[in-house]
């Protein structure tokens, strides 16, 4: 997929249309493009509620110019599930010929916290479908509430930064392990500002004989606090930061991939979490010197959780 | 060919969906619905339906899987009871809202807490708002025919609603009783090919399910479910009628005994009707003219039916086995409403009886009818309990 192009992009179905309601700026219609563009095959999308749904499919319209479904928060998976069982059940009676994809969209909220048992549970019974998580790192739908994907440090309106307190305390749960851990025949991290390792992941997502899960960052202007024009400057960053590492499990096999592939072999700079704090408001009362030993914690977690992901990525 | 068979509820709601072979089925265990899917699964593992059989890890998802398989295009059964039916809460509107026509077996059971598995209604009744067609059964044929009664009620393109078939847990779902079933081809013809509306599988016609809407179209969506649900008061007539062409057994939307004369009427549902008959019988005998009669159809509510059968009584005794607790029983409000098209309003008394299990008995029954045509019953009467 090297020769991946942007003109072959431009040739593929437009499926997720212009003019939807997210904010400008938003990462999440960004990847779910890449990711629609990973396959020239129909497919049908489903939704967990949240930004991303409520944005594209506010009746009497939809963004949607292929089949959608969108039932609740905390069973996308479960949604998407249906749908390809009805797939099989009905192209094994010959009803339906065509090969048809199935993907579902989610939030970080809807899969690592209130949907982690639906996805969990579609992922062991191996549906063929793919579940692609937009990780915005927050309940952004609701106004910011933290989630288990909130990284350390991060002010949001129920881990407030205050006098007493220096914002989530708590360290983002390593969902994607979690996934690989169903030993499903595909995992990988992307993140939207390499369209091109988005999109080949996709691919193989879509042609997994089997569930695959993608987890994507997804900055989030409003929540992150940082300029809109700034969404990809900002998901490049988390991969340079190494707080965002690129990388595919493939059948149980590591592998860092892009950007991330580079910093482990020595061929970029691995820069420091400080660069990504100090671009975001959410951050900012990290700034403070009382909070620096916050700051020196979480460059510890990235730094060994990146250590492990090199020994498992056998490099 | 019909046969007389003996069977449990539970295995004839299996039979019934073995004969209908849906395409799609996702189910949880729960118990008292358990030997529905364990038969079911059964009938999957030996060839003898062509159904995609779904073991999810939840009822939750048991409910989403199946909306979501239903909307795609796929005929899709489940059944549940109590706590499922509880986990499934969230999804019973939206599956309703969505206008999926899909069929639910409801083994009905006592809801937690305390925790008890044994029969009562508390389980349906909390789902009555949800926007579902509800069927209830008296006995095992019932169970069965209902079963086979349902997709031709729901799927009905003026319809297009959800209906859950509910038989009581242990009293019909564990019970061997003797049953005909009906041939499985003409089980095939009554029901038919599934013809779903807008079908997220039809790629070439793109459609979205599940939009949000505001309040200018919420409110709208909410009516138009309404009109199909009192659509539905005459389609389950015109089905019931063609059930009855096809088997000889006969279903309205209130099964009615001994009610053309009687002073006194005893509203009950489920197996307790069976149980009420012979009440009746017995106060026949001690002279008091008492019938009985049964919502077979909850939702819709047979309003005028009702209103029809109760018109001039003296006495209505609503009995319910479930308790909105601080208030009445779930169905003595609805009776009572029912009663209001009338121009004299009966004497109206609600009976709790039977929840958690509960013996529920012709004894009891009958002393609760006798008090109230004494004037000796209250308002509310709590049978059978002990404190």
């Amino acid at each position: 997929m090297t020769s991946l192009s942007l003109k072959d992009l431009t040739k593929m179905p437009v499926r997720l249309a212009s003019g939807h309601r997210l904010c400008a700026g938003c990462g999440e219609s960004i990847i779910a493009k890449q990711i629609l563009m990973g396959t020239e095959s129909p497919v049908i999308v489903s939704g967990s509620t949240g930004c991303f749904e409520v944005s594209t499919t506010i009746f009497p319209y939809t963004s949607w110019n292929t089949p959608y479904i969108h039932t609740a928060f905390g069973n996308g998976a479960a949604t998407c599930a249906g749908v390809e069982t009805a797939y099989v059940a009905l192209r094994k009676k010959g009803k339906i010929s065509e090969d048809i994809k199935f993907v579902n969209f989610a939030g970080d909220g809807a899969t690592y916290d209130i949907g982690l048992q639906a996805l969990s549970g579609a992922m062991e019974r191996g549906h063929k479908m793919m579940y692609v998580c937009l990780n915005n790192e927050a309940y952004m739908n609701t106004g910011i509430q933290r989630s288990s994907a909130t990284g350390m440090g991060a002010s949001t309106t129920t881990s407030w930064a205050g006098s007493m307190a220096s914002g989530k305390k708590e360290f983002p749960k390593d969902l994607t392990a979690i996934l690989v851990a169903h030993n499903i025949p595909y995992v990988a991290q992307v993140s939207p500002h390499n369209w091109r390792d988005t999109v080949t992941k996709a691919s193989k997502g879509f042609n997994a004989d089997g569930p695959s899960f993608i987890n994507a960052v997804s900055p989030c202007p409003r929540g992150w606090r940082f300029a809109s024009e700034d969404t990809i400057a900002m998901a490049k960053l988390a991969v340079e930061t190494c707080v965002w590492p690129l990388y595919e499990v493939v059948n149980g096999e590591y592998a860092l991939t892009a950007e991330s592939a580079r910093i482990a072999d020595g061929k970029a700079e691995k820069k420091p979490v400080l660069d990504w704090i100090k671009a975001q408001g959410r951050f900012k009362h990290l700034l403070q010197d009382r909070w620096e030993p916050v700051i020196e914690s979480i460059q510890g977690e990235v730094d060994r959780r990146w250590e492990k992901l090199i020994k498992l990525s056998d490099f | 060919m019909e046969m007389d068979i003996a069977i449990n509820g539970d295995n004839a709601v299996a039979l019934a969906w073995k004969q209908i072979d849906p395409d799609v089925c996702a189910a949880y265990p729960i118990t008292p619905q358990t030997i529905i899917v364990e038969k079911f699964a059964e009938y999957v593992a030996n060839g003898e339906v062509t159904t995609e059989f779904v073991c999810v890890e939840s009822e939750h998802s048991a409910l989403t899987l199946c909306t979501a398989s239903e909307s795609a295009g796929a005929r899709t059964f489940t059944a549940t009871a109590s706590q499922g039916l509880a986990y499934m809460w969230e999804m019973l509107p939206i599956t309703a809202a969505m206008r999926t026509p899909l069929i639910m077996a409801v083994a009905n059971r006592a809801v937690s807490g305390p925790i008890n598995i044994n029969n009562d209604h508390g389980d349906a009744m909390s789902a009555r708002d949800c926007g579902w067609i509800m069927l209830f059964s008296e006995n095992v044929q019932q169970a069965y025919d209902m079963s086979i009664i349902a997709p031709r009620i729901a799927e009905h393109p003026d319809i297009q609603l959800p209906c859950m078939v509910n038989l009581d847990g242990f009293i019909l779902t564990h019970a061997i009783e003797r049953m005909t079933m009906v041939d499985t081809a003409d089980v095939r013809k009554f029901v038919g090919e599934f013809k779903p509306l807008y079908p997220l599988l039809d790629i070439k016609h793109p459609v979205s399910h599940g939009n949000m809407d505001g309040p200018d179209f919420y409110y709208p969506h909410k009516v138009q479910s309404a009109m199909a649900m009192e659509k539905a008061v005459e389609v389950c007539e015109q089905v019931f009628a063609e059930f009855k062409e096809l088997t000889g057994r006969e279903y309205h939307l209130i099964d009615e005994y001994r009610c053309d004369d009687a002073e006194y009427v005893a509203v009950v549902l489920g197996s307790s009707f069976g149980t009420m008959k012979a009440t009746v019988d017995e106060l026949r005998e001690a002279g008091i003219k008492a019938g009985c009669l049964m919502p077979r159809v909850f939702r819709p509510w047979p309003a005028d039916a009702l209103a029809k059968a109760l018109a001039g009584k003296k006495g209505v005794v609503v009995f319910d086995k479930h308790l909105s607790i601080g208030a009445y029983g779930p169905m003595f409000p609805e009776v009572a409403a029912a009663c209001t098209e009338l121009d004299k309003l009966p004497k109206m008394f609600n009976v709790i009886y039977g929840l958690g299990g509960a013996d529920a008995t012709v004894a009891g029954f009958k002393k609760v009818m006798t008090d109230v045509v004494n004037g000796d019953a209250p308002k509310i009467t709590y049978l059978g309990v002990k404190i």
